[in-house]
Formats: structure tokens, sequence, C-alpha cells
């Protein structure tokens, strides 16, 4: 895949940041607002496949090695994993929430009822956002990648 | 007759079936076991301290369906990168 | 009761029904995927109609109306199914990348989409 037009990319450019800071607010809020890390991780990941789209998937293939994101994707499960195991190491059975009450960071309850957006609250589910967050946002971006690069070679064309 | 038109008459009435049992049976904007749901509602702010009670059930009271669920992707991107593995070289 | 009487669970069932249509009776591989990601979004829609509550809202209490606080788990839909929802749609991302990677292959080896044409061991 060839790139595109210089219209195409340069608007690519301008809006990319905006689909950025939208995706990771909506990983970073989704504690407190609609979405979480799986809709702000989709919300990432189609900002790095426009960019994919607009710049041809032979340059993208040689900026970012695939086994690199392939790291970051294993990174993801691992820290998912990894909050889960703490869970059972402080609090005594998997996937506990040890950090609600008692812990250092986001250890706020907020009060029962139509409370505003208090980011410190929530215990390990911002983490856990996080965690998934990264897993797919690397997870689609080598999918596509590695089958937009696929379907660009010799090999694949009859 | 074939094997295709037999498995297609077989899923039409199957289809049939579930159509009527849906049409007449439920009726929508009413569901019928709540509790589990209303607790998780009512208890969604001083048992997690979370807001959300969507993020609660994803994270916090099914965790389990999201830790396969994260198996499933990661097989996914396993699965798909073995496919194209002859790209890489 | 509401106006809309059971119409979500009728169009369950077409989406459900155009997908095993599109399953069966094509010979197009990729027209196959695409019945097979029909009926997921029928099984999606089928879960979300499920557990939707009449006059419900998302339940989410940031910032949340007072009298939808005031009668609350009466006024907010099932948040169950919604996650079960999220769970499946990322499933079906999996698969649909899985199936259209296979699909390239195919395509790469066989040198067709048809399903007549690529049955059997390659001569």
């Amino acid at each position: 895949m060839s790139q595109m037009s210089k219209i195409v990319r340069t608007l690519s450019n301008i809006a990319f940041p905006f689909i950025m800071i939208f995706g990771f607010y909506v990983i970073a809020h989704g504690h407190l607002t609609p979405g979480g890390g799986f809709q702000g991780g989709a919300v990432v990941a189609s900002g790095c496949i426009m960019l994919l789209v607009a710049y041809g998937s032979t340059w993208v293939f040689e900026k970012i090695k695939v086994s690199r994101l392939s790291v970051f994707e294993s990174l993801g499960a691992l820290g998912f994993i990894g909050v889960a195991f703490f869970g059972l190491l402080f609090g005594g059975w998997f996937f506990n929430n040890f950090l609600v009450r008692n812990g250092i960071l986001f250890n706020i309850v907020p009060k029962t009822g139509s409370t505003a957006a208090e980011f410190n609250t929530a215990g390990v589910l911002p983490l856990m956002n996080f965690a998934v967050g990264v897993k797919v946002i690397a997870g689609l971006f080598v999918i596509v990648l590695v089958m937009a690069y696929a379907s660009s070679l010799k090999e694949w064309k009859q | 007759m074939s094997l295709r038109t037999t498995v297609a008459v077989v899923m039409f009435s199957v289809l049939v079936v579930f159509f009527v049992s849906t049409a007449l049976m439920l009726s929508f904007g009413d569901p019928m076991k709540t509790e589990m749901d209303d607790y998780i509602i009512m208890h969604t702010q001083n048992e997690t301290g979370t807001n959300s009670g969507i993020t609660t059930v994803v994270f916090d009271y099914r965790g389990f369906d999201t830790l396969g669920e994260a198996t499933i992707l990661f097989s996914a991107v396993s699965g798909v990168l073995m496919i194209f593995r002859r790209v890489k070289n | 009761m509401t106006m809309i009487f059971n119409i979500p669970f009728i169009a369950v069932v077409a989406m459900i029904f155009i997908g095993l249509y599109a399953v069966l009776f094509k010979r197009n591989l990729v027209k196959m995927v695409i019945g097979i990601s029909i009926i997921e979004s029928g099984v999606n829609l089928f879960l979300i109609t499920l557990g939707y509550r009449e006059g419900g809202v998302v339940p989410i209490f940031t910032s949340a109306p007072s009298e939808v606080v005031k009668n609350a788990p009466g006024s907010m839909v099932l948040p169950v199914p919604q996650a079960l929802t999220l769970t499946s749609i990322v499933i079906g991302v999996a698969v649909l990348a899985l199936m259209l990677s296979l699909i390239m292959h195919i395509y790469e080896h066989y040198g067709t989409l048809d399903v007549r044409k690529i049955r059997g061991p390659e001569e």
C-alpha cells in the first residue's frame, strides 16, 4: 500500500493528536464515565490505523518493529494478571480489589448517589483499565499492520 | 434433497419457532430476574468505590470473564502473527 | 405498555436469519464472513435487548439526575448484559481478524475464494 496524497496526510496529521487525547481520556476515566480500556484502546488503535492508511504500510512497517508491539501486548496482559495476583497476595483471593479503602492510591469511596467525577477512586480498576488499554492498542494495531503489509507484498499478489 | 437444503430447512424451522416464541412470550423493557443487577447497581459505590456499574461488572464482579477475553485477544494476535510469519523474514 | 411492542426481538431474529442465509447459500468466503458478522451483531443486540428496562438510563452515578438516583435500581438498565456484550464485541473483533487472515492465506494458496474450487487436496 503506497502513501496517499498530501491533503490526506496533512489532515490526518492534524486529526491524530485529538484522537490520541480522546482515546487516552476514555481509558483514564473508565471508572467514572462510559468507556474503559477496551473502548479507549479501540479509539487509539483506530487513530494509529488512520496514520497507517495515510502514509502507507511499508513506511510504517519500517518505522515500527512488530516484535516491539507484540512485547507491549504481552506487557498489557501481564499487567492485568499481575494486578489480579496482587489481590491474591494482599487480600486473600484472586481479583480482590485491595486498594479500595486502605490503599495508598485510588482509595476514596464516593458518597452514595449522584456524585461529581472524583478521579482518585475505584481501587485497582484504573490500573486494570490502563493494562487492558495498552493490550488492546498493541493487539489491534499489530493485527492491522501485519495484514496491510502482507497484502502489499509481491508474493501475495497473484 | 441435498444436504444444504436439509440444513436450510432445519435452520428455517428453528428460526420460525424462535421468532414466534420471542414475539409471544418475552416483553420488551421488562426483564424477569433482576436481583443480581439490582444488587450491583445499589452496591457499586460503597463496595468497589466506582461510579460506573459496567466497569465494576467487567473488572471486579466478573473479572474472570475479562481474563478469558484477554486470553482470546492474545491468542488471536498470536494466530495472526503465526499465519503471516513469512512476512517478518 | 411501550410504543415499540417487540420490534427489537424481531430485528434480532431478522439479523440472525440474514446472516444464516449468507453463511449457507453464498459461495464466496468473504460474503460468508460478512454473514457471520451479521449473526454476531444480532446476538449482541439480543443481549442488550434482554437487559433493557423501560425508561432506564445507563447505570453510571457520575452526575446522574436526581430523580434517577431517587428510585435507583428501577430506573437504570441492567449492567451485566452490557458487560457481557462488551466481552462479545472484543471476541468478535479477534475472531474476525483471524478469519480474514486465513482467507488471505487461502487466496494466496489457491488463487480463488470460491468454496467449490478450493475443496480437496492440491493437485
